[in-house]
């Protein structure tokens, strides 16, 4: 629990000593969603009804340009071999690698995206649920990266690869949660899609560390 | 039983060499089966008309896609739990084939789909977790050939297999869970099929012709890919014997 606990640290200080890496993803979501706002035109009523989705999509792919590093730096400074032989069990280690991901990538989006979501004119009904839905299936993205991050370490294609291994995971907590946001902006209730987010990052967090540990340990074997 | 005695590539070879008779003379005679009765003596549908012979493809395909799918996440646990060198091989040998099938799914659902509901193609929950089914294929196959040692891509690819088989069931019941536009089952329910025993001919044809057809080609890619092992690692020792030469 305590090597957990400094893995998650060192993840964080490492963070804030290069914030950059943290804008530089802030700044592809903020860029990406206006593209869309180009690409769809101006008219408010047409962004309105993208809003919800193009926000979610943009939030996704910046989670995932954020994955590469998530265990390579470690495979390539050669920290990986000693997290799979410390006396700390691999799968909690695991865990803490995605919390400290989800607060450096997911949790500055999850800030930025009302922003966003008013440059793409989401209806004003929407915004709470859709803090709640980023706040419920960001994690699961960062849960599902881990195991792609950790299957990909050391393989010649990385980058593509990994958008190969991850984004099919990634279409259900993307359906539910703008399920939700769709529903809510309609009137009708939000919850049964909520629930179906939480208990696929409840499914998330289940497999994840025995999936990515085994992965791991393989890469460093 | 004793499955490491097939861990040998000569054992495999024997067993492979005694049952490929058996699964491609099974594939032709009921496919040819299947492609009469679905083509000629079997008939039109009240509703459908002629396109009911499209489903004569597309059930059977996307039962395989499903069934290769399954014998892949086997394939996978048996590669990480025993390490088991011919679980690896296979599962990277069937890969291409069950994705094959998917397509083959889809393509003709699609074809199917056109006349009858009007669109090529619907975002319904149980051709999106197809095509899903079609993308976990694809990735297990980059993932598989991605790294510079093969065991290590096996192994990999084993745990994509084995996550992304939650896919499976999700398949299977996205028809109930979802109520969209693909028609829920009509063989695989509780009581009588719902499809009238001069089609359940053809269809069964087809998906058992299917069955042999996969095992007979999964046995032809296991063998190819054991040869390719071999030569690999008879390359290896070529250069290594040369080097040494060149030493001394």
């Amino acid at each position: 629990m305590n090597a957990a606990l400094a893995l998650v640290v060192r993840d964080l200080r490492l963070a804030l000593r290069t914030p950059a890496e943290t804008l530089t993803i802030l700044a592809f979501f903020v860029i990406a969603a206006t593209l869309f706002a180009f690409g769809i035109g101006p008219e408010p009523q047409a962004l309105a009804r993208v809003a919800t989705g193009i926000v979610w999509v943009v939030a996704l792919l910046a989670c995932l340009i954020s994955l590469d590093r998530l265990f390579q730096s470690e495979a390539d400074d050669g920290s990986l071999d000693q997290l799979v032989l410390a006396p700390a069990s691999l799968e909690l280690l695991v865990l803490a690698k995605c919390l400290a991901q989800w607060l450096t990538t997911a949790l500055p989006l999850i800030v930025v995206s009302p922003i966003v979501a008013t440059m793409l004119q989401l209806p004003a009904q929407g915004y709470a649920t859709l803090l709640l839905t980023l706040l419920l299936g960001t994690p699961s993205l960062s849960l599902f990266g881990a195991i792609g991050a950790a299957l990909s370490v050391g393989a010649r294609k990385g980058g593509a690869l990994l958008a190969l291994i991850v984004l099919p995971l990634y279409i259900p907590v993307l359906i539910f949660a703008v399920a939700a946001v769709e529903a809510q902006i309609a009137g009708l209730s939000p919850r049964p899609h909520l629930f179906l987010l939480a208990g696929f990052g409840v499914f998330a967090l289940t497999i994840t560390p025995f999936a990515a540990a085994a992965a791991l340990r393989q890469a460093s074997e | 039983m004793n499955w490491h005695r097939y861990a040998s590539p000569a054992n495999f070879k024997r067993l492979s060499d005694r049952l490929m008779p058996w699964t491609a003379g099974g594939a032709a005679v009921f496919l040819a089966i299947g492609v009469w009765t679905g083509l000629f003596a079997s008939p039109a549908d009240y509703q459908q008309g002629e396109t009911v012979r499209i489903m004569y493809v597309h059930v059977p395909a996307a039962w395989m896609s499903m069934f290769v799918y399954a014998n892949l996440a086997v394939a996978g646990a048996a590669a990480l739990v025993w390490r088991h060198p011919l679980a690896e091989v296979a599962g990277r040998a069937i890969a291409p084939v069950g994705a094959a099938f998917t397509f083959l799914c889809l393509v003709t659902g699609s074809l199917w789909g056109k006349p009858m509901w009007g669109t090529w193609w619907v975002w319904d929950a149980r051709l999106t977790s197809v095509l899903i089914l079609f993308f976990v294929y694809l990735a297990y196959m980059a993932l598989n050939s991605a790294f510079d040692e093969p065991e290590r891509g096996a192994r990999a690819s084993a745990v994509l297999a084995l996550v992304g088989a939650i896919n499976l069931p999700i398949i299977k019941f996205s028809v109930d869970w979802w109520n969209t536009l693909h028609q829920p089952a009509s063989i695989t329910r509780l009581d009588a099929p719902a499809v009238d025993p001069s089609m359940l001919v053809p269809l069964f044809a087809m998906a058992v012709g299917f069955t042999f057809f996969f095992l007979a080609v999964a046995l032809v890619r296991i063998r190819a890919e054991l040869l390719e092992r071999r030569l690999e690692a008879l390359r290896h020792a070529r250069v290594a014997g040369s080097t040494i030469v060149e030493r001394a």
